[in-house]
């Protein structure tokens, strides 16, 4: 058993858990944060995609005694004030989701995108968010919503 | 009141799934809960010799351990197949038993034979390690066009033959192929997919000792169906003592139809074991067992004119239905296909022949489009190849054999209400740039690239249902759909359907359907399903039925709603009925334009007494209260059709096959949300494409799944598409009084002929199968340059 201590969506967690306990395990079984979803145990589908110290990361693929005394941003932290962020806005307006399950990551992934590159084209959003796979909305809407978020970033 | 069915509503699901609050059965824990874990068949075909769960039992954590003996003992039925389809020779298709556990054989790897609960997911891990179950391995049947040579998997079912099934006139077909200019043929195969929902599979079930009740969160595309397969068939609790909740499913496309082996086992596993149970399967355990998709070896012709007209058609296909017949396993390669094969054109003589096949896989059901997909690619890579053979434009070929007179009796089975194909493939043409085409070939070859175009045209059958029509054809339960609308006393509203949303946005299209019956804003409505508890019972979601068939269902119990409105507002206004009209949400008497909103008339259908000098507002005859009621079967199946353009370029180099234009042009007749209908058209190209060009479904000859995970199968991903280009035209189905067709399963459908006959015109002419991966394009290439030099 392992203490990990974080700063989850601006406050600060303390659990003791087994030393293996992934990431997305410890948000979802420990913190009850099940917005964070896990689709494919390979680190492939990118619906587990949190930030840790501002960056993108899939969480089904670190231990969180690894990323021990961090700050985390899940999909839960991202509208402030009861506002929805300017990219879960875009989503929603553009039609970007639609069974809703890869979309927590998919949002996570393009925030950090915008924050990193401000006016993306459309193929450097589609290349960046090759790590996530949607089976719903063929893209198109996404990358519409990535774009419609970046001229409110 | 300006009409919300039409609008680009934005969608209400959204705000929760964004912010992180969707309710997936995954995200469900119960207090004391243990954790499932399914001990699985490593081989495709084995003899169960014994099963020893000593050892897993003395495991740490380790709560029970129950085998295939166990729920034989207990005589819990199996999984079923939903229909029963004849031979041509008149007999009866034959079906396994399929049980829930294996006991004594298995059949695929993945088919589950024993299950450990344990207090943790690592125990429980640990326990499922240590049962021993002792196999003899036997020679497993994989390759389904093979099947028929091979050993027996199923006693009682010889050949591996599930059924012979005929649809059509040989001799007609015998007769229109004597008069042919030409004979065109094609060989097929339809790539086997895994459906992949981003969700995997997951169950967690209470079992409540008091009321003896287990309540089923699942993820399911309909709760009601997997009750009643549960209860009936699987006998593992009455009706009434079985609550089945389909919460958010994220994703279905059909592998969420089933009712699956770990529903059962846990149901019936937490009352033995009187403890919660959860189930969350890993996406290898996904691979393995989801129903897969597709799957077909086809030999088809089709005998034209030199002219190009079609004459007949005539189809043989070896279907594989994998180990076992499931739910829509045995339709979906005969009524859903057969029908569906001679696509959107006038040929006077057809036949479809199938012989659906078991073989050491996984069981084959329903994937999005579910046997149309299959229809569709057998006759456009016909249509096209005769009009290379022909010498006849692509576009034009099909024009000349398009109905223009609607209804259209379609040569096998469909009476088609409506449509406009010349309109649909018109527009296609004008949208794509049809006519510049050849200057982008040019301009590709210049740069060294090959450039392909490719066209489909397609209808399929969908809104499932209608009862008398798929009873008929063999389904074992009527197909229409249930809406209660509940007008609260403070004027709220919820809508409950029977249908199921995973995706396609009911809470809001539904809301919306209502609040213009209703004449309310859409906010005051909340759309319920999912639960057994809550609502009537419901046929789910599949097959594009939601709208056409559930979406029917609201609008007639708002019918009644107003209508009994009416005679309340009528005795509250006292006028005669005939003196109400109702319009935007009032109630209105046409002489003295006094008028009750539906929210008043509501709260009056609740206060049925007298008081004061207020009289009863409810009239004679009549009860109080505002809620009703609706089950709707429609007349026909609904007819979406179409023509798809898709422009690609291969870099010969590499074999790389671009998309670099979609054009897709559908006729959905009235559109409720503009919005949401194309994300269901985005979404069905897309896995389309994938189809054609990504996605492949692997077993080596022993029956092991070589590709059980995303490192391995190809799921299409952003960077896979270009954005895609929609038309719309629009002919009113007649079968609804809303005049929707189903949209849903479309864009899979017409895409991968369209797709794959792009490629193979810019491979001009080469046939290669799907998908056409970089190195199967990449050899298809070198063969070209070579037969190039040579005629050089």
């Amino acid at each position: 058993m392992t203490k990990v201590t974080l700063e989850v969506n601006g406050k600060k967690v303390s659990k003791e858990v087994p030393d293996h306990t992934l990431l997305s395990v410890f948000l979802r079984d420990n913190l009850n944060l099940t917005g964070t979803h896990v689709g494919c145990d390979t680190s492939q589908c990118g619906a587990c995609v949190v930030h840790v110290n501002g960056k993108s990361i899939k969480s089904c693929s670190t231990l969180a005694a690894d990323i021990e005394g961090s700050k985390v941003t899940t999909i839960e932290g991202l509208a402030k004030d009861g506002k929805l962020h300017p990219m879960q806005a875009a989503f929603k307006k553009t039609h970007g989701l639609q069974c809703g399950y890869c979309t927590p990551g998919m949002v996570m992934s393009a925030v950090d995108l915008l924050q990193t590159k401000k006016n993306p084209t459309d193929q450097e959003i589609r290349e960046w968010l090759e790590g996530n796979i949607c089976r719903c909305t063929g893209y198109q809407n996404i990358v519409a919503a990535v774009k419609e978020a970046a001229t409110k970033m | 009141m300006a009409s919300l069915v039409g609008s680009r509503v934005e969608r209400k699901e959204d705000t929760r799934f964004l912010q992180g609050k969707g309710r997936y059965t995954a995200d469900i824990n119960i207090a004391n809960q243990t954790y499932a874990v399914f001990v699985r068949s490593p081989h495709a075909r084995a003899k169960i010799k014994s099963v020893d769960t000593s050892k897993a039992l003395k495991s740490s954590g380790v709560v029970g351990v129950l085998t295939g003996k166990e729920i034989a003992e207990d005589k819990i039925g199996g999984l079923i197949a939903g229909w029963a389809i004849r031979s041509e020779d008149g007999s009866e298709m034959k079906v396994p038993a399929n049980p829930p556990l294996a006991k004594d054989v298995a059949n695929f790897v993945g088919e589950p034979v024993a299950v450990v609960f344990a207090e943790t997911l690592d125990e429980a891990k640990e326990g499922a390690e240590k049962v021993k179950v002792d196999y003899k391995v036997l020679k497993a049947v994989v390759d389904p066009a093979e099947a028929m040579k091979s050993d027996a998997i199923h006693d009682g079912v010889d050949k591996n033959l599930c059924y012979d099934w005929l649809l059509g006139d040989r001799k007609a077909v015998d007769e229109a192929f004597a008069k042919a200019d030409k004979i065109i043929k094609v060989d097929l195969i339809n790539n086997r997919l895994v459906p992949n929902a981003m969700e995997p599979r997951a169950c967690v079930v209470d079992y409540n000792t008091a009321s003896e009740e287990i309540t089923l969160y699942t993820t399911s595309q309909n709760p009601h169906l997997s009750r009643l397969v549960m209860s009936a068939f699987g006998g593992v609790a009455p009706e009434n003592k079985l609550r089945v909740v389909a919460p958010d499913v994220g994703g279905g496309f059909g592998s969420k139809i089933n009712v699956y082996n770990e529903e059962i086992v846990c149901s019936w596993a937490s009352k033995k074991i009187e403890r919660p149970i959860k189930w969350v399967a890993e996406r290898t355990e996904s691979f393995l067992t989801d129903t897969h998709g597709r799957d077909h070896v086809t030999h088809a012709e089709l005998a034209v004119t030199n002219d190009g007209k079609f004459l007949g058609f005539k189809n043989e296909t070896i279907a594989n239905l994998g180990a076992y017949a499931r739910v829509f396993g045995t339709v979906t390669p005969t009524y859903l296909f057969g029908p569906c094969a001679t696509g959107v054109y006038v040929i006077p003589a057809a036949y479809s022949n199938v012989k659906a096949v078991y073989t050491n896989t996984a069981p084959v059901d329903a994937y999005r489009g579910a046997g149309r997909p299959e229809a569709t690619y057998t006759i456009e890579r016909l249509v096209e190849k005769a009009a290379l053979e022909l010498g006849i434009d692509k576009t034009e070929i099909r024009m000349k054999n398009f109905p223009t007179q609607f209804p259209f009796k379609q040569t096998l089975v469909h009476t088609v209400d409506s449509g406009d194909y010349v309109a649909g493939l018109e527009k296609a043409k004008q949208m794509a740039d049809y006519k510049g085409f050849e200057a982008r070939r040019k301009k590709s070859e210049a740069n060294g690239k090959l450039r392909g175009i490719g066209v489909s045209s397609y209808f399929e059958a969908c809104g499932i249902a209608p009862s008398a029509a798929v009873m008929s054809l063999g389904c074992g339960v009527g197909l229409w759909e249930s809406a209660e609308v509940r007008f609260n006393p403070t004027g709220q509203i919820s809508v409950f359907t029977g249908a199921h949303s995973h995706g396609q946005s009911h809470d809001t299209t539904f809301a919306q359907i209502a609040a213009d019956e209703l004449g309310v804003p859409m906010e005051n409505i909340d759309v319920v399903h999912g639960d057994t508890d809550k609502g009537t019972f419901g046929m789910g979601t599949y097959g594009s039925r939601s709208l056409t068939v559930g979406g029917i269902a609201i609008v007639n119990a708002c019918k009644k709603i107003v209508a009994k409105g009416k005679r309340v507002a009528a005795k509250m206004l006292e006028v005669n009925e005939d003196e109400i009209e109702f319009k935007d949400g009032e109630f209105v008497a046409l002489k003295s334009n006094k008028k009750k909103t539906i929210g008043e008339v509501a709260f009056a259908c609740y206060l049925p007494g007298q008081r004061d000098e207020m009289k009863s507002p409810i009239p004679e005859g009549d009860e109080p209260g505002l809620i009703e009621s609706s089950f709707f079967d429609p007349a026909n199946f609904s007819f979406p059709a179409g023509s798809h353009i898709c422009e690609v370029e291969i870099d010969p180099d590499t074999g790389n096959v671009k998309v670099e234009k979609y054009t897709a042009v559908d006729d959905f007749g009235r559109i409720v949300n503009p919005m949401i209908v194309e994300g269901q058209v985005h979404g069905g190209i897309a896995q389309g494409i994938g189809q054609a060009l990504h996605e492949n479904t692997q077993y080596d000859e022993t029956g092991q799944l070589m590709t059980a995970s995303y490192m391995d199968y190809t799921m299409p991903r952003a960077d896979n598409f270009p954005e895609f280009n929609l038309g719309f035209t629009c002919t009113h189905a007649t079968s609804n009084p809303l005049g929707v067709k189903g949209c849903g399963e479309a864009g899979a459908i017409a895409s991968p002929p369209t797709v794959m006959n792009a490629v193979i015109d810019a491979l001009g002419g080469q046939e290669i199968s799907m998908p056409a991966t970089a190195e199967k394009v990449w050899k298809a290439c070198k063969a070209m340059k070579k037969s190039n030099a040579k005629a050089a």
